[in-house]
């Protein structure tokens, strides 16, 4: 009962608030902003402290998981990539990526499976697990600095104007888009909280709403619970699709995971 | 299980004031949370940590519930000898982890 | 924060008032749960360092005015003493108002330390005061504090429905 009293106040004072609000338009490259940039001082120092930002707990497993064996081909990552530090420098900025096989955008946990799956033999590990969130992590950390770089190819590009459509889709009870808020209505507060521009510039990022290190696919369920809409599935054609848009949109800012934020 | 991160330099002047820094997983289950079902998550959380040099207490913490996951804790030290820091935490459900890293004084 | 026992009903106020774009009226609509209040943190200092009141001076608590997220508040604690064998810090209380209850660390602290200074995180279930007192050698007690407006993040995760 509440739940649905809740809905319905909800939609209805959206509705009121954002009816003024015109078409969408897209933010100028010079004027995009990391999260980081919305952060108080102290957030933004608990980030950038390596030995403070607790993601720092999930590089460490990351690592001991690059170095283990696995899998009925006894390889590690390690054996087939060498040093993470080298070998994984800045791929976490081309993802999601093409895969050649299925024609299909991965992201880079789904690419981890990949390899788990085809080069290792081993069973592919569950979206937000632990370990893959520390592979992940791990992998993310060696492009910290670099610009974003996805792929803009006639193989992708199909995929991007569908996330295009995606992030400018009203949807949900509160009939709401992804660019209502983060292209129209960033800078300004909701609650307490600004808003921010929505560049995936951190993922894996330890947020202290969760408590814990969590993928960009968590956080985009987060917003659609938000927008009372129904969350994309983890590793659904929609949810990897809507992260090579925002990748896109976020083409030549500087990487910066693992982040930190509320 | 998630090893502790500790960070210390590895080698200091006699004397040389010395920044302690730790990071250890927990999830720090105040007991005051309803999980989904509707009922109190039980309380789990690390209740105290302490730092020893060569096996002297040189620092000690008493936590409650109201320390955030994953406790980070910052202290310092005046180097004194070459030796072994070794941190420990304990808590509820016989949580207890330790770690050692060595630090030369010189 | 997590700490309340209504906390649906608190968020779905707190929800009306963030999307009717007007965070003041949350402080107004919650609903309060059982908490430590003023006087059960004065009682706590009471039972933790004694009857005698510290004097305000000599701490230092930093912790940011504006929390962005009350689950994790970075905080430090620095207090002016030479910490000699002679004239140190014995040990450092941080209590709150407002969490469920009043105790947040406390630590022991001697003239090995060097430098009489703490950092952590902490949990705040509401915009609250947070006091830090130090107890010196000689027995006598100091204190400094800090009132903070605790905020909440947007889109926080949710069941649907």
């Amino acid at each position: 009962m509440m739940s649905a009293m809740r809905r319905g106040l909800t939609s209805a004072i959206l509705a009121w608030s954002l009816a003024d609000i015109g078409a969408a338009a897209d933010i100028p490259p010079d004027d995009r902003r990391s999260g980081t940039t919305v952060m108080g001082p102290a957030l933004q120092a608990m980030q950038n402290d390596d030995s403070g930002n607790p993601a720092g707990l999930w590089l460490a497993d990351g690592q001991a998981l690059w170095d283990e064996r696995n899998g009925d081909a006894d390889k590690s990552c390690a054996d087939c990539h060498g040093a993470a530090a080298t070998a994984m420098k800045g791929v976490a900025t081309r993802y999601p990526a093409v895969d050649p096989v299925s024609r299909q955008p991965i992201d880079l946990e789904q690419r981890i499976n990949l390899c788990r799956t085809t080069r290792q033999k081993a069973p592919a590990l569950a979206f937000e697990s632990r370990e893959l969130l520390s592979l992940t992590a791990l992998v993310a950390r060696q492009s910290r600095g670099l610009p974003i770089a996805v792929a803009v190819t006639p193989e992708s590009r199909p995929f991007i104007d569908a996330g295009n459509a995606l992030f400018h889709r009203r949807q949900g009870q509160l009939d709401l888009s992804c660019a209502q808020c983060h292209d129209d209505n960033w800078g300004r507060h909701l609650g307490g909280a600004v808003i921010p521009q929505g560049h995936p510039t951190g993922y894996p990022l330890y947020r202290l709403e969760w408590q814990t290190l969590g993928s960009l696919q968590r956080r985009l369920r987060n917003c659609m619970a938000g927008m009372r809409a129904e969350p994309y599935a983890y590793g659904s054609p929609d949810a990897v699709r809507l992260e090579l848009y925002l990748m896109w949109r976020a083409q030549g800012m500087t990487w910066e995971a693992p982040g930190l934020r509320p | 299980m998630t090893r502790p991160l500790i960070n210390v330099p590895k080698t200091a002047r006699r004397g040389e004031l010395v920044e302690i820094k730790t990071l250890v997983s927990h999830p720090m289950e105040s007991g005051y949370r309803p999980g989904l079902n509707g009922q109190i998550i039980p309380r789990d959380i690390i209740s105290s940590f302490v730092c020893l040099h060569d096996g002297k207490e040189i620092f000690r913490a008493t936590l409650s519930p109201a320390i955030a996951a994953n406790p980070f804790l910052s202290f310092f030290w005046v180097a004194t000898t070459s030796g072994t820091l070794t941190f420990q935490w304990t808590g509820d459900n016989g949580f207890s982890v330790s770690e050692s890293v060595d630090i030369a004084v010189e | 924060m997590d700490h309340d026992s209504c906390r649906g009903r608190r968020r779905f106020l707190i929800d009306m008032a963030r999307l009717a774009g007007g965070a003041g009226i949350a402080s107004v609509l919650v609903m309060r749960p059982a908490t430590a209040t003023p006087a059960a943190m004065a009682e706590a200092i009471r039972q933790t360092v004694g009857a005698t009141p510290p004097k305000p001076g000599r701490v230092k608590l930093e912790i940011p005015p504006l929390v962005e997220n009350g689950n994790t508040v970075p905080i430090t604690v620095s207090v002016d003493s030479p910490m000699t064998q002679q004239d140190h810090v014995t040990a450092i209380h941080v209590f709150n108002e407002k969490n469920p209850q009043p105790y947040v660390i406390s630590v022991d602290l001697g003239p090995q330390n060097g430098r009489a200074m703490l950092s952590t995180r902490i949990k705040l279930a509401d915009s609250q005061k947070v006091m830090a007192i130090a107890r010196m050698s000689d027995g006598s007690l100091w204190s400094d504090s800090a009132d903070v407006i605790v905020t909440m993040a947007a889109c926080v995760e949710d069941v649907p429905g």
